[in-house]
């Protein structure tokens, strides 16, 4: 079987888009670990908490995020593609009532934005976003 | 103690019994990330602002961990309700000890 110059470049870019999918970064094992010691292990739901970032950040140094997790007493921020993954963590006080908050993170590259809220019930609820890094935020 | 430290906070002047205003904090540090290598190679050591806090008449409203992974001067947007008349004070713990504050007076109409 012969394959002709037109059909291995479409050949070759199809194995390049199945060796691209699936790839998670190195570091997302141990956000996974430093969000279960957070929690506690405990379950997470979804949908208590909405995590606003844009989907392409053209400078990875300050990258704009916002969240909202009405109820929520305390909210951690990670991004698993950090060298060093945690972000922040904003604790709430009586005086705030929305759970609220924005700010400009530093991200190394393409990578996910994990929001976990820890409730007023003690349950928690988690918010994921993936932003496209266009240059990264770590310096050389 | 980082040089050219200059907290910034925007309050309005004045809001209702009750009402849920909206407070914006800038504080100009260079937040060194301890990633970064000089010309030589050598790693630049670590500096930032690692706490911030916000209180309102004694009372938290915010209180902030802050990692490497939060960009140069560090900026901060969240609300406060405000149940009656007092004062911000708004409140950075540097990793070399400093602490850098400022405050805020609020009346209510």
């Amino acid at each position: 079987m012969k394959f002709t110059r037109r059909e291995m470049i479409v050949l070759g870019s199809g194995a390049a888009l199945a060796a691209g999918v699936g790839v998670t970064p190195a570091l997302a094992s141990v956000t996974d670990d430093l969000i279960a010691a957070f929690t506690g292990g405990a379950e997470m739901g979804e949908g208590g908490i909405t995590l606003n970032t844009p989907e392409i950040a053209e400078n990875g140094n300050t990258v704009p995020v916002e969240f909202s997790a009405p109820g929520a007493t305390e909210v951690s921020l990670w991004a698993d593609g950090n060298p060093v993954p945690p972000v922040a963590t904003f604790k709430f006080g009586p005086l705030n009532p929305t759970r609220s908050a924005a700010t400009r993170i530093r991200l190394a590259g393409t990578q996910n934005v994990i929001a976990v809220a820890k409730m007023e019930d003690g349950s928690f609820q988690m918010a994921k976003a993936t932003i496209k890094v266009t240059i990264g935020g770590c310096g050389g | 103690m980082a040089s050219g430290v200059k907290p910034r906070v925007k309050v309005p002047k004045s809001a209702s019994a009750g009402d849920t205003i909206t407070l914006k904090t800038l504080i100009s540090h260079k937040m060194e990330s301890g990633q970064r290598k000089d010309d030589d190679g050598n790693p630049i050591p670590r500096s930032i602002i690692n706490r911030f806090t916000c209180e309102f008449n004694g009372q938290m409203v915010l209180d902030t961990t802050l990692e490497p992974a939060i960009s140069t001067n560090p900026y901060f947007q969240f609300d406060a309700m405000v149940p009656e008349a007092g004062e911000f004070k708004f409140t950075w713990y540097d990793d070399d000890g400093s602490v850098y504050d400022t405050a805020k007076k609020i009346s209510v109409a």
